[in-house]
C-alpha cells in the first residue's frame, strides 16, 4: 500500500481507520463481523497480496484470518490488530510489475509476446495454487483479446496500476 | 512458495527463455506469481462493486420506511376488500367493523412463526414486506448456490398466496412506449437461463414488466429457486410481473417430473409443508395474460371451445385441472367417467365439466398443421388445434396474436398458423447440452414481437468483469454525488466545525466523519474517497472546492415536491389500490373517491396532506368535466417527474447481477 511510494511510515491510527473502512463494506449486519469467505477480498483491497495459503492460515496466532467458533465469522476485534501488524510489517508484499512481466514471459516459452488461452489455463489450473474452473473462465474472459483469443500480457500490464492509498 | 519472492529468483538469461521446455520449478513460481496477482486484481474489483452496491442500497433504505407503512395499509385493504365484491363504496367498507376473515387452515398449517432461523444459517435472511433489495439479495444468493431457510420460504410463499388470491384469472396489460413488455416461456427449473435473461434484459420492475408463461418447475434442478425469485418479484411489483399457470404447476405432475423430489430433498423437515402450500399457490396462479386486448398469452394454447369470458369467470382455484387420462398414464389408475371429482364439492354438473375443460385446454393443448380440433392423446389432455381454429377463436375475441409455450423449439421460438401463433420457450439445452437455444420476447406498443435468443453456458459472458463493474460504479457514484449535492449546505456547515480558523482545508478523517454525519448512509467514505474527491494534497480536503465541483457535474437537480415524491415511491401500490376502487374496470374513478383514498393513504403514512393540496393535485391533471379521473392518464402524468427516480432504480437493478447497460447501448 504505502510502500510503493516514497513516504514516511504509516501512522497506526490512520491504518486502523483504513482497515475498519474496508471491513465495514462487508459487515452487513453492522455487528463487527464479516463472513470468512469475504476476508480475502478485504485483505487484498488493503493493498496486500497474500497467497491462498496465507488466507487459510487459521492457526498462527498473528494470522488475521481467525474465525470465531460460534458464528463462523471474522470479528473486527481480532482482525484489527492482526491486520495492522500485517500492514506495518509488509507481510504480504505486492507483486511488482516487472516481476509479473517476467512471470508471463517465463510461461511464454517461445517468446511470442502473447499466450494462448490453453497455455495459460494449463499453468493456472495445474500449477501453483490452482485456479478453479470458474476462476479460469473469468480470467480468460477478462484478459483474452476477443478477436483472436490471445492473452497479450504486455498490453494488459499497463492497464493495471495499483490504486492510490485510501 | 508464496510471499517475499525476490527479483533474483526469476531473472533469467535471454537464452533460457528460448528453450522449449520450461524448468518445472520456474513454471510453478511464475504461475504462483500470476495467480497471486490476479486474485488481488479481482478482489479489488469486488470491493469496488461492493461499495457501489452499498451506495444504492443505503440510498434506497433511507426511503423505504414509508413503503412499509403503505404495504401494511395495502394488506389491510386486501383483507377487507376483494374485486369480486359488488361493493362500490370502498370507504364505508373499510370502516365497517368487520371480523377479519382469515383462512384458519392456513394459519394452522403454514405458520412459519414457530420456525427458528439459527445464527449459523449461511443463506440469505429476508425481511418482509418484500422489497426490491430483498429479491435482489435472493437472486444473488441463489446465484451463489445458497439455500433459503424454510422459514423464509414459507413466509414468502404465504405472502404470495395472499396476493394471488386477489388477482383475476386473466391479467390485462397495456404496452406503452416507455415500458416494453418482456415475455418468457418455459423455464423448467433452469436457473441459469433465468439468470441469463435477467443479465441480458434487466430485472423485473415497474419500468420493466415481465410475463412468465408457465412451466417454471420440473426437470431442471432449481425449480424452487426459480419460483421463489418469480414470486419475490411478483410481491414487489404486482402490477408489472405476470405469471401464467403452466401444466407443470400441478402437484400431480410434479410427483413424476422431479419438482416434488427436489423440494423434499432440499427441505427434509419442512418439505411436505412447503409442497402443500405450493399446491394451493399453483391452483391460484392466473391463467392468461392479454396485452392491449390484442395479444393473448397462455401456456398451452386453445381449443375450438375456448371462451375467454368463461375463463375469466371461473373460480380457478376450485377446478382440478389435471386431465383424467393423464392420471392413467402416471399412476395406472383407470378413469371411469364421472369418477373423478371435478370440483371441490365433488359434483359433475355440466358447467363444471365445461369450466374444467376450458382450463385444461388452455394449459395442455398443442397446435397442429392440419385444420380441425382433436383430443391430445400424447399429453393426455387438451387438444391439437389447427389453423382454422386459430382464426376462429382469435376472430371471435378480436385478438391478433396468440403467444404460447409448452413445446421446446430449437431456436427458442417458432411461428405457425400464418404467424398467428407464436411459441416461446426459454429453457436452453433442454434435452441435453446444445440441444436448443432459449429465447424471450420484447414487445412494444406496436405489438410486434422481437426475439432475443441465448444458450446458457459457463463461458458465456459478454463483458469483462472490469467493464461491467466500471459502468455500474460510475452510475452509483453519479447518484451518490447527487445526494451529496442535495445536502451541500449541511455538509459545509459540518466541515466548518472542523475548520475553526477558516483555512478552507480539513483532514481526510474529518471529511469522512462529517460526511457520514450529514448523510447518514453508513458508507465507507474513506474507501470511496478516491472516486469522489479529485485531489487531496497532503491528505487534506479543500471542501469548498469540492462542493463546487459537485455542483458543476450536477446542474439539473430539482427540488422535489414531497407529495410527488411520496406518490412516486408508492405508485405501483397506488395503482393497484386505484384499480381496486375501480371495481367495474372502467378506468375511471370519481374525484371524490380519489380524494378519500388519498386521505386514507396519508393518514396511514402519517403525513399531512391538506384537502387543498389534493384538490390542486387533481386539478393539475386534466380530468374531464364530470369529475372523473382516468387512471392511466393519472399515472402517466407523473412519469416525467419520476424519471430521475426511475434512472436510479434501474441502476439499482443493474447491480444485482452485473447487468450491462452498455450492452443495451444506453
Amino acid at each position: 500500500m504505502m510502500k510503493n511510494k516514497q513516504r514516511s511510515e504509516p501512522v497506526v491510527p490512520d491504518v486502523h481507520k483504513t482497515i475498519k473502512a474496508a471491513f465495514e463494506a462487508f459487515d452487513y449486519e453492522s455487528n463487527n463481523r464479516v463472513d470468512v469467505r469475504e476476508i480475502g477480498t478485504i485483505i487484498y483491497s488493503l493493498g496486500c497480496f497474500p497467497t491462498q495459503a496465507d488466507l487459510h492460515d487459521k492457526n498462527s496466532r498473528d494470522s488475521p484470518v481467525q474465525v470465531e467458533d460460534q458464528t463462523g465469522c471474522i470479528n473486527l476485534e481480532k482482525f484489527l490488530p492482526a491486520m495492522t501488524k500485517v500492514l506495518m510489517e509488509h507481510k504480504f508484499p505486492s507483486v511488482p510489475e516487472d516481476l509479473l512481466l517476467q512471470a508471463f514471459e517465463v510461461l511464454d516459452k517461445e517468446n511470442k509476446g502473447y499466450l494462448e488461452p490453453e497455455q495459460l489455463a494449463k499453468y493456472m489450473t495445474q500449477e501453483g495454487e490452482l485456479f478453479t474452473q470458474e476462476e479460469m473462465d473469468e480470467m480468460l474472459t477478462a484478459l483474452a483479446d476477443h478477436e483472436n483469443n490471445r492473452v497479450y500480457y504486455k498490453d494488459l500490464l499497463n492497464q493495471w496500476t495499483i490504486d492510490p492509498d485510501m | 512458495m508464496g510471499c517475499g519472492m525476490g527479483k533474483s529468483e526469476l531473472q533469467l538469461k535471454k537464452g533460457d527463455r528460448v528453450t522449449i521446455s520450461v524448468p518445472a520449478a520456474t513454471a510453478i513460481r511464475a504461475a504462483l506469481l500470476i495467480q497471486r496477482w490476479y486474485r488481488q486484481y479481482v478482489a479489488r474489483l469486488e470491493m469496488r462493486r461492493r461499495c457501489t452496491w452499498n451506495i444504492f442500497q443505503s440510498i434506497e433504505y433511507a426511503g423505504e420506511q414509508d413503503q412499509i407503512k403503505l404495504y401494511n395499509f395495502f394488506g389491510f385493504l386486501m383483507d377487507h376488500f376483494t374485486p369480486a365484491s359488488s361493493e362500490r363504496n370502498l370507504i364505508s367498507h373499510i370502516f365497517r367493523k368487520n371480523e377479519i376473515c382469515r383462512d384458519t387452515e392456513w394459519e394452522r398449517h403454514f405458520c412459519y412463526k414457530s420456525i427458528e432461523v439459527s445464527a449459523s444459517c449461511t443463506g440469505p435472511h429476508l425481511t418482509f414486506p418484500m422489497t426490491f433489495s430483498g429479491v435482489s439479495k435472493l437472486v444473488e444468493a441463489f446465484k451463489h448456490k445458497q439455500q433459503l431457510h424454510a422459514r423464509y420460504v414459507l413466509q414468502l410463499l404465504g405472502e404470495t398466496w395472499r396476493l394471488l388470491r386477489i388477482l383475476p384469472n386473466i391479467s390485462h396489460v397495456s404496452a406503452c412506449r416507455a415500458k416494453p413488455i418482456t415475455i418468457c416461456g418455459d423455464l423448467h427449473g433452469h436457473l441459469e437461463d433465468l439468470l441469463l435473461i435477467f443479465y441480458k434484459n434487466g430485472l423485473p420492475s415497474s419500468e420493466k414488466p415481465y410475463v412468465f408463461n408457465g412451466d417454471f418447475v420440473d426437470r431442471g434442478k432449481n425449480s424452487l429457486e426459480i419460483l421463489l425469485i418469480l414470486f419475490g418479484f411478483l410481491l414487489v411489483y404486482p402490477n408489472d410481473v405476470h405469471l401464467n399457470r403452466g401444466n407443470h404447476e400441478d402437484h400431480i405432475v410434479n410427483l413424476r417430473y422431479g419438482f416434488t423430489k427436489e423440494v423434499l430433498g432440499k427441505y427434509r423437515v419442512h418439505g411436505k409443508t412447503i409442497l402443500k402450500l405450493l399446491q394451493k399457490i399453483f391452483s391460484w396462479l392466473p391463467l392468461a395474460t392479454v396485452i392491449d386486448d390484442k395479444v393473448l398469452i397462455v401456456h398451452g394454447g386453445i381449443s375450438d371451445a375456448t371462451d375467454l369470458g368463461v375463463i375469466a369467470r371461473v373460480d380457478r382455484h376450485k377446478v382440478r385441472e389435471t386431465p383424467k387420462v393423464n392420471r392413467i398414464w402416471l399412476f395406472g389408475e383407470v378413469a371411469h367417467p364421472g369418477s373423478q371429482s371435478i370440483s371441490a364439492s365433488g359434483d359433475t354438473k355440466g358447467k363444471d365439466v365445461d369450466e374444467w375443460k376450458q382450463i385444461v385446454d388452455v394449459l395442455w393443448s398443442d397446435p397442429m398443421p392440419q385444420n380441425g380440433c382433436i383430443p391430445n392423446e400424447v399429453r393426455g389432455g387438451g387438444c391439437y388445434w389447427g389453423p382454422d381454429v386459430t382464426e376462429e377463436v382469435l376472430g371471435r375475441h378480436d385478438l391478433q396474436l396468440l403467444i404460447r409455450s409448452h413445446e421446446c423449439k430449437q431456436d427458442g421460438y417458432e411461428f405457425c398458423h400464418n404467424r398467428r401463433v407464436l411459441t416461446i420457450f426459454s429453457a436452453s439445452n433442454y434435452y441435453e447440452v446444445g440441444s436448443n437455444r432459449g429465447a424471450y420476447i420484447r414487445m412494444g406498443p406496436d405489438l410486434v414481437p422481437h426475439f432475443i435468443q441465448y444458450q446458457a453456458s459457463k463461458t458465456c459472458r459478454e463483458l469483462t468483469l472490469r467493464q461491467s463493474v466500471g459502468w455500474t460504479e460510475r452510475s452509483a457514484l453519479r447518484a451518490l454525488r447527487e445526494q451529496l449535492f442535495a445536502h451541500k449546505s449541511d455538509l459545509i456547515g459540518a466541515f466548518r466545525e472542523f475548520d475553526p480558523n477558516n483555512k478552507g482545508l480539513i483532514s481526510l478523517t474529518h471529511w469522512a466523519g462529517a460526511t457520514e454525519r450529514v448523510l447518514n448512509l453508513g458508507l465507507p467514505w474513506r474507501v470511496l474517497r478516491s472516486q469522489l474527491v479529485s485531489s487531496t494534497p497532503h491528505g487534506m480536503v479543500d471542501y469548498q472546492q469540492w462542493i463546487r465541483e459537485l455542483s458543476i457535474t450536477e446542474p439539473k437537480l430539482e427540488v422535489n415536491n414531497s407529495i410527488l415524491e411520496t406518490m412516486y415511491k408508492n405508485h405501483s401500490n397506488l395503482e393497484t389500490i386505484f384499480r381496486i376502487i375501480d371495481t367495474d374496470n372502467s378506468g375511471l374513478i370519481s374525484f371524490e373517491e380519489f380524494r378519500q383514498t388519498w386521505k386514507l393513504l396519508s393518514s396511514h403514512l402519517k403525513t399531512e396532506i391538506s384537502d387543498r393540496a389534493i384538490a390542486d393535485l387533481a386539478r393539475s391533471i386534466d380530468f374531464n368535466k364530470d369529475g372523473s379521473i382516468d387512471i392511466n392518464e393519472f399515472m402517466e402524468a407523473f412519469r416525467a417527474h419520476f424519471f430521475y427516480f426511475d434512472l436510479k432504480n434501474s441502476f439499482i437493478q443493474s447491480l444485482g447481477i452485473s447487468v450491462t447497460l452498455l450492452h443495451e447501448g444506453i
